[in-house]
């Protein structure tokens, strides 16, 4: 047994939850202290098994994985497979009541990769040929060492100054360093809630997500390998998408008391319609979930022994979760295993990755009051969707509208970077004349189809 | 046609990056294989084959020099593109990102000294 604040050959982490942020932080604190030299002993605290479809082995999100997450993966040597990508992302097409307009990536790669989380949806049709994200990571932490124990975490504690983790068959077992990845839908959840003094959980709001099958070629002739993205000016909405998977579309609508009527008031808008098939409806019985959403994140989530990674610590508003769950583990293995495992050590090194998303999250609300701003005034809509196009159909040159609502719905830059690209003279300039040329009477944008 | 691949295909002997010209990126290999190719005058000698999860160009992000060998592409092969300054700025935020970069340049610094000691083994042995 180890009394200082410090992880060594033979130290014991449990990390509870097996989950993006969890699987992360095992892989990261495994292959961080084989390269130090240190060989620890991680086990994962998870019951559940993601091989099982439905909501029994889903962690319940939209399932996308962002443009610099697969990157960063890419060049952490992680290459996701084609089994568990279920469609390669290489364009969005952004849906108003004044238009469309498609977004492509500046090279015109799959950069951004769309699956399920689970095996599939509750009562998945047709051969099971992908398989879940999140049983794909828990493999590769298993590969590098940790160890799964597939049981219920009933209670946790302290045994002579370490936390202790006791499961639901009694065994009880304290560790040098308790990794919490809990996210905020599960019930472990409310275990830490006043455990430690200062931990306070994230605040959170409640989201809507359902899955469709449609089948790969109806998919493929719809919606393509475009993520669909819809401002509406519909009460209560205020952001959804459409993401198209192998067999399935993932529908996410983001807005405040998503119910039954407000679904079937987005799903029979003419904006949707014209990206499903003619006279399709929903079906009766569908997977769907409400799971929760950060809005602000934990307040000190970290203490002796203790630190907590991804949703139930802190992470990226609406966007990226996998990519800030794979930021935050990471911050707390490289802290964890070279400077130390106290509160202060995760105070001073862990502590500035979750502020910098917290920051970055403060900018994110600004963007998304303009978003919505957007979304409420049709002069707006227009003008904005004459940019886009216009900067879509020019060869070359900036295209700043366009990128700037790339990285704004796709998550793949920081709030931050997205909020100084809008606030550049030329992007104004460009913005205030295509407002003010769509509030004309006459049409300045001559051959352009689809003009309203 | 597989829906879940990511990156970009190119087609079987398409050149990938030219030597002399100037990058801007690297390269992760997402499926298929790469040739290296080492141009000297009018031949061309094939110094590597790389293959799925390898990755080429990384030279393009840490000097300001042109490229130094030819990649083409053997068979399909997809690649997904780091541009350098996203990825550059990445590193600066988290260094431990380029280690794997560094662990295979040590990798092949080993394999150039390993055939440079053959190759010096062999003139001791003419001589």
């Amino acid at each position: 047994m180890l009394s200082s604040l410090e992880l060594d050959s033979g130290s014991h982490v449990a990390v509870i939850g097996g989950g993006p942020a969890g699987s992360f932080s095992a892989y990261f604190l495994l292959q961080i202290a084989q390269r130090a030299g240190l060989d620890l002993r991680v086990d994962i605290y998870e019951p559940r098994d993601f091989s099982v479809a439905g909501p029994k082995g889903c962690n319940m999100c939209g399932g996308i994985i962002s443009e610099s997450l697969v990157q960063n993966l890419a060049a952490e040597g992680i290459t996701l497979p084609a089994t568990v990508v279920q469609r390669g992302i290489d364009s969005y097409l952004l849906h108003m009541d004044v238009g469309s307009a498609r977004i492509e990536t500046p090279l015109q790669e799959m950069r951004i990769a769309a699956v399920h989380r689970g095996a599939g949806p509750r009562g998945i049709q047709g051969e099971m040929k992908y398989r879940g994200f999140d049983g794909y990571l828990l493999d590769l932490a298993l590969a590098k060492g940790a160890h799964l124990v597939r049981k219920k975490v009933e209670n946790v504690g302290w045994q002579d100054g370490r936390p202790s983790v006791k499961t639901q068959d009694g065994c009880q077992e304290a560790c040098d360093l308790l990794v919490v990845a809990v996210g905020v839908n599960s019930t472990a959840a409310k275990l830490f809630e006043g455990w430690t003094s200062a931990y306070r959980p994230p605040q959170t709001t409640k989201t809507y997500i359902c899955e469709f099958w449609l089948g790969e070629e109806t998919i493929r002739k719809h919606l393509g390998s475009s993520m669909h993205v819809f401002l509406l000016n519909i009460p209560r909405l205020e952001f959804a998408a459409l993401i198209p998977k192998g067999n399935y579309v993932t529908v996410c609508l983001l807005g405040r008391d998503i119910d039954k009527a407000l679904v079937q008031s987005f799903l029979d808008s003419p904006e949707v319609r014209q990206c499903l098939p003619p006279n399709w409806q929903p079906p009766d019985d569908f997977c769907r979930c409400s799971p929760r959403l950060n809005t602000h994140g934990a307040l000190h989530p970290f203490a002796d022994r203790v630190v907590f990674v991804g949703d139930c610590g802190v992470t990226r508003l609406y966007k990226d979760g996998i990519g800030a769950a794979y930021r935050t583990a990471k911050a707390a293995a490289v802290t964890a295993v070279f400077e130390g495992v106290s509160a202060e050590n995760f105070r001073r090194h862990f502590w500035p990755t979750c502020q910098s998303i917290c920051t970055d999250n403060r900018i994110g609300k600004l963007v998304f009051a303009v978003t919505r701003q957007i979304q409420r005034q049709r002069f707006l809509r227009r003008g904005v969707w004459r940019m886009v196009n216009r900067e879509q159909d020019k060869e070359g040159g900036h295209r700043r509208m366009s990128m700037v609502l790339w990285d704004t719905f796709t998550g793949s830059a920081p709030y931050r970077d997205v909020f100084l690209r809008s606030l550049h003279p030329s992007f104004l300039g460009h913005l205030l004349w295509e407002v003010v040329a769509g509030i004309q009477p006459f049409n300045t944008t001559r051959g352009r189809k689809g003009i309203q | 046609m597989t829906t879940g691949a990511l990156g970009k295909l190119h087609a079987d002997g398409e050149v990938i990056v030219r030597q002399g010209e100037v990058g801007g990126c690297m390269y992760v290999i997402q499926g298929g294989q790469v040739e290296v190719l080492l141009r000297k005058g009018d031949s061309a000698v094939c110094v590597a084959v790389l293959g799925e999860g390898d990755f080429f160009g990384e030279m393009a992000l840490f000097d300001q020099e042109v490229r130094s060998a030819t990649v083409r592409a053997r068979g399909e092969v997809r690649l997904l593109t780091l541009e350098k300054k996203s990825f550059l700025r990445r590193i600066h935020e988290d260094p431990s990102l380029a280690f794997r970069i560094m662990e295979k340049m040590s990798h092949r610094i080993r394999e150039l000294n390993g055939a440079l000691k053959a190759a010096l083994g062999r003139r001791n042995v003419l001589r």
